[in-house]
C-alpha cells in the first residue's frame, strides 16, 4: 500500500477515530479520508489522479452495466463483511452477463461516529477482493449522514464489463429441455450471517461463501455448451431465482430435492431456525441453464472448477403456462417451490 | 442429522406407500384428518398427497394455533402497542396476520409500534430485564406444547418479581378442539384423526381416549417427521380396516401415556381453564383455553391494560371458518389465490405456514392447475 | 404450535439449561420442564426449551417399523399406546 502523501497536518488516527459529518462534507476532513483511507487502499492510478470521474480507455464490444447496493448486518460474519461483498457482487452481476468485469466504482453512505479502524476494516477487504480479481475500484464517492440516520455504512458498487462476442445470456431464453445446473452448496451465506445474528453457536461457524464467480464464468463460457441464462442465486435464495426465470422464459421447472446440496449446518441450523434453504441468499453460487445435450459437458468444466466442485445438475425447464417452478421431494411426492412471501418468517409451530 | 434424516428417507417412504395402498383397497374411502398444523406442512411440503392412494384423503384440522385466533385477539395486541406503547413480544407466525383497520402487527412495527420477534420466552424476560423503565408483554400464543415455556416464564418473572412483564394468554387446549370438530354432526365427516407429535409429548396419549370411546374414532399420534406421518396413516387404514377405534402412538420416541408430568404441573400452577374462548371458525367452545390464576393475576396483560376482548367477524368472503373445521379445501374458497395469496392474505389460514391455505398455496396449488 | 427438533445434549450449564448439538449447531436451552437429563442423552427442543427426553431404542423400533412389508390380507397387531 503506497503511503499517502502528506498533505496534512495530521494523518488521520485510523485506530481510535470516527466518521465525523466534516468527512462527507467536500472540504479538506474529506480529502484527507479519500487520500489515506479510500484511495491508499484501492492504490491505482484511476483514483490517483484525483478526479471525480474516470478516464477509461475504448472497450472493444458490447458493455454491460449492474449495480448493487450492500446493506448487510452484521458488518461483519465469518467469511466476509459487506465490503468483499459488495466487491463480489456486483463482480457477479456483470459476469453473469456473460461479460469480463473491468472497473468498479464504490459509494459509500456513512454513519457519523463510525469507527474508523472499521472502516478500515471493511476498506482493505474491499481492496483485497478488488485486486484478488483483477477489477479495480476506479472512482467513488462518499457521505456522511448524522448519528442514528444510517446503520454504520451502506456500500453501493457498479460495475461495468465487456461482454463475450457472440454471447447473449438472458433470463428469458430458457426454453423446454433445457438444464438446470446449480454451482454448489445453497445457504451458506444467508445462515452465516443469520446464525451470528440469533447466537447460534456453530464450531466450526457456517462461513459465507461470498467470492467472485467471473473466474468460473470463462469456464463455463469456454466449454462450449450452448448457455442460456447465468444467475447468482442472492437475496430470496435459489427460489426466488428460478422462480424469476421461470417468469421471464415463460416456463415450468422439474427440479429433484435429492440433487440440492445442503451442507450440514446449514440444514441444522434452518431446523433451529424454521427456515428453508431454498429461500436462503448465496453470495458465491451460480446457476446455469444450458441445452440439454450439453449438461454433462458443462457440469464437468464446472466441478474443475474450484469455486463449483459440488456442481450438479438439478432439474430441467418444462412447458408450463402457469410457470411453476415444481420440485420432486426426497420423499417422492412433488412440490411447488414458490415466490418468497413477504420476508421469510421462521417457523415456530 | 440424527433421528431426523432416517424420519426423511424416500426409499422408506415407498415402502410405507406400498402399504397403504395394498390395505386400503379394502374401503372405499379413508377421511383422515391431521390435527396438527405442523403436519399440515409436513405433508404439503414432502408432497406426500402424491404417496396416498385416490381413496385417503388428507382433511386438515384446526390445529394452528395463530389460525385459530380470531380478529378480536389481535386487535388487542395491535391496541397494547399502539395504544399503551408497550413493547410487544411475539413469536414470528404473528407478525402477519390480518386484524382490523388493515392492520397487522407488521404494519404497525413499520408504523413505529414496538413490536419485537422472539424465539423463546427467555427473550421476552430478557427484554423485560434490559427496559425496566418500559412496560413488556409477551403475546403468548399456541397450544399445549407452547404453554409451558410461558409458565416457565411467569413464575420467573414473579420470583424475580419483575414489574414491567405481562402477558396477553392466547393458549388454548387441543382436546377441546378436537371434541368441537366431532360435535359436528358427530363427526359423521371423519373416520379417524392423526394426533399432534408435541402437543402429544406434553399431555400424553390417555388424554386421546374419549374420542375412540365415546365417538368411535381411531387416534393415532403421529410424529413430526414425513415418515412418521406416513406411518401413522397406516396404522389409521389398519384400524378402521378392522373396525377398531383406539388411540395408538406411533411416536413412540416422544410420547408416553402420561406425557411430561412436570410440564403439566407447572402449567396447571399457572393457568387455569377459562370458561369459553372464541375460536375463529368453531365459534365459542367451552373450556378451550387457559387464563393465568388469580395468584397470578399481576402478570395479566389484559387486566394490567384494560384492554377487552371485542369480536370482529371474519371477512365475508373468507372461508377460514369452514377450512379449519375441515369442511371445505382451500381451493374452494372463492378468494384462494387471487384476493388471499400469502403476500395479500384475507383470513389467518394463509398467513400462518401452518395454515392449510398458505400450505396448499405455496406447495400445491399446482394439482389444480394440472386438471 | 409444534415445531420442535430433536438434538442431543452436549452439557449442562450453571444456569440449569444445557448446550445440545444439532448438525454441528450448538444452543443453550432450558431444562425447566425435564428432568433427569444428562450429557448424552436426545431432547426435543421447543421454543429454547427440552420439551421430553427421546428414547433411543423406541425411536430404532419405529424405525424398523417402516421397513416392514404389509401381508396381504392380514391384520397386523398394532403397537399398543
Amino acid at each position: 500500500m503506497k503511503t499517502a502523501k502528506r498533505n496534512f497536518a495530521r494523518t488521520l488516527d485510523l485506530a481510535h477515530g470516527r466518521v465525523e459529518m466534516s468527512h462527507g462534507a467536500g472540504g479538506r476532513a474529506m480529502a484527507q479520508l479519500i487520500a489515506e483511507l479510500f484511495a491508499a487502499a484501492f492504490d491505482n492510478p484511476y483514483l490517483a489522479t484525483g478526479n471525480d470521474g474516470a478516464l477509461l480507455a475504448h472497450a472493444q464490444g458490447r458493455l454491460v452495466m449492474s449495480c448493487d447496493s450492500h446493506v448487510v448486518s452484521p458488518l461483519f460474519f465469518a467469511g466476509g463483511d459487506i465490503g468483499c461483498l459488495s466487491v463480489h457482487g456486483t463482480i457477479n452481476d456483470v459476469a453473469m452477463m456473460g461479460a469480463t468485469p473491468m472497473y468498479l466504482a464504490a459509494s459509500f453512505i456513512l454513519e457519523e461516529g463510525f469507527p474508523l479502524a472499521d472502516l478500515r476494516r471493511i476498506v482493505e477487504s474491499m481492496a483485497n477482493a478488488a485486486r484478488t480479481a483483477g477489477v479495480p475500484i476506479v472512482t467513488g464517492d462518499t457521505k456522511v449522514v448524522e448519528q442514528g440516520k444510517g446503520d454504520g455504512v451502506f456500500i453501493t458498487t457498479t460495475g461495468v464489463g465487456v461482454a463475450r462476442d457472440g454471447i447473449t445470456l438472458s433470463g428469458d431464453k430458457a426454453q423446454p429441455g433445457d438444464a438446470i445446473l446449480l454451482s454448489g452448496t445453497i445457504g451458506d451465506h444467508g445462515m452465516a450471517v443469520l446464525s451470528q445474528r440469533e447466537n447460534l453457536t456453530l464450531d466450526p461457524p457456517i462461513v459465507s461463501d461470498t467470492a467472485a464467480l467471473h473466474g468460473l464464468v470463462e469456464v463455463l463460457l469456454d466449454s462450449g455448451a450452448t448457455l442460456r441464462v447465468l444467475r447468482d442465486p442472492t437475496r430470496g435464495g435459489l427460489a426466488a431465482t428460478l422462480n424469476e426465470i421461470a417468469k421471464q422464459s415463460g416456463v415450468g421447472m422439474m427440479l429433484h430435492e435429492s440433487a440440492i446440496a445442503v451442507n450440514e449446518p446449514v440444514e441444522a441450523a434452518c431446523e433451529f431456525l424454521g427456515l428453508d434453504p431454498l429461500y436462503v441468499a448465496n453470495e458465491g453460487k451460480l446457476v446455469a441453464i444450458c441445452q440439454r445435450q450439453d449438461a454433462q459437458r458443462l457440469l464437468e468444466a464446472m466441478r474443475g472448477h474450484p469455486l463449483a466442485r459440488r456442481a450438479s445438475i438439478i432439474g430441467e425447464i418444462v412447458e408450463d403456462a402457469h410457470c411453476f417452478v415444481q420440485m420432486t421431494t426426497r420423499m417422492g411426492g412433488r412440490r411447488i417451490v414458490d415466490w418468497l412471501a413477504g420476508e421469510q418468517l421462521p417457523r415456530i409451530c | 442429522m440424527k433421528y431426523i434424516d432416517e424420519f426423511r428417507d424416500g426409499a422408506l417412504a415407498g415402502n410405507i406407500a406400498a402399504n397403504i395402498a395394498r390395505e386400503a383397497a379394502a374401503a372405499s374411502g379413508y377421511r383422515l384428518m391431521e390435527f396438527c398444523g405442523g403436519h399440515t406442512h409436513a405433508i404439503s411440503r414432502y408432497g406426500i398427497a402424491d404417496l396416498l392412494p385416490a381413496n385417503v384423503r388428507m382433511i386438515h384440522g384446526p390445529g394452528c394455533p395463530v389460525c385459530v385466533l380470531p380478529i378480536g385477539r389481535l386487535d388487542q395486541a395491535i391496541r397494547l402497542v399502539r395504544q399503551h406503547g408497550v413493547i410487544l413480544c411475539t413469536y414470528a407466525d404473528a407478525m402477519r396476520v390480518p386484524c382490523s383497520d388493515n392492520l397487522t402487527l407488521m404494519r404497525a412495527k413499520a408504523g413505529g409500534a414496538d413490536v419485537r420477534m422472539v424465539y423463546s420466552t427467555q427473550d421476552a424476560l430478557h427484554i423485560a430485564r434490559a427496559n425496566p423503565q418500559r412496560q413488556v408483554v409477551f403475546f403468548a400464543l399456541g397450544f399445549e406444547t407452547t404453554t409451558p415455556p410461558t409458565a416457565v416464564a411467569v413464575r420467573q418473572a414473579r420470583l424475580e418479581r419483575l414489574q414491567n412483564f405481562s402477558i396477553l394468554c392466547n393458549h388454548v387446549l387441543t382436546p377441546a378442539a378436537m371434541h368441537a370438530i366431532l360435535s359436528i354432526e358427530g363427526g359423521a365427516g371423519l373416520d379417524g384423526f392423526v394426533g399432534p407429535a408435541h402437543v402429544s409429548t406434553v399431555i400424553g396419549s390417555r388424554p386421546y381416549a374419549p374420542f375412540s370411546t365415546d365417538y368411535g374414532k381411531p387416534v393415532v399420534i403421529a410424529g413430526f417427521e414425513p415418515l412418521d406421518v406416513m406411518q401413522a396413516i397406516l396404522m389409521l387404514v389398519r384400524q378402521i380396516n378392522d373396525g377398531r377405534a383406539q388411540v395408538e402412538n406411533e411416536f413412540t420416541r416422544a410420547v408416553t401415556p402420561e406425557g411430561n408430568p412436570k410440564a403439566q404441573a407447572l402449567v396447571a400452577e399457572v393457568f387455569s381453564l377459562r370458561e369459553s374462548f372464541e375460536w375463529r371458525g368453531l365459534g365459542t367452545v367451552a373450556g378451550s383455553a387457559l387464563r393465568l390464576r388469580s395468584e397470578f393475576a399481576e402478570f395479566d396483560a389484559e387486566a394490567r391494560f384494560g384492554v377487552e376482548y371485542v369480536a370482529v367477524a371474519d371477512h365475508k368472503a373468507c372461508e377460514c371458518g369452514a377450512i379449519l373445521r375441515g369442511e371445505k379445501r382451500p381451493q374452494d374458497c372463492r378468494i384462494f389465490g387471487t384476493a388471499c395469496t400469502p403476500d395479500t392474505p384475507v383470513g389467518s389460514c394463509m398467513v400462518s405456514s401452518e395454515g392449510a391455505c398458505a400450505a396448499h398455496y405455496s406447495y400445491g396449488r399446482f394439482r389444480e392447475a394440472a386438471r | 404450535m409444534c415445531l420442535a427438533i430433536p438434538a442431543q445434549v452436549e452439557g449442562l450449564t450453571d444456569a440449569g439449561n444445557a448446550i445440545v448439538m444439532l448438525g454441528g449447531v450448538r444452543k443453550e436451552i432450558s431444562l425447566a420442564l425435564v428432568d433427569g437429563v444428562a450429557a448424552g442423552d436426545y431432547v426435543i427442543v421447543h421454543v429454547g426449551y427440552a420439551l421430553q427426553k427421546l428414547d433411543r431404542e423406541e425411536a430404532e423400533r419405529t424405525l424398523a417399523l417402516f421397513s416392514e412389508m404389509s401381508a396381504m390380507n392380514e391384520p397386523e397387531d398394532s403397537p399398543p399406546p
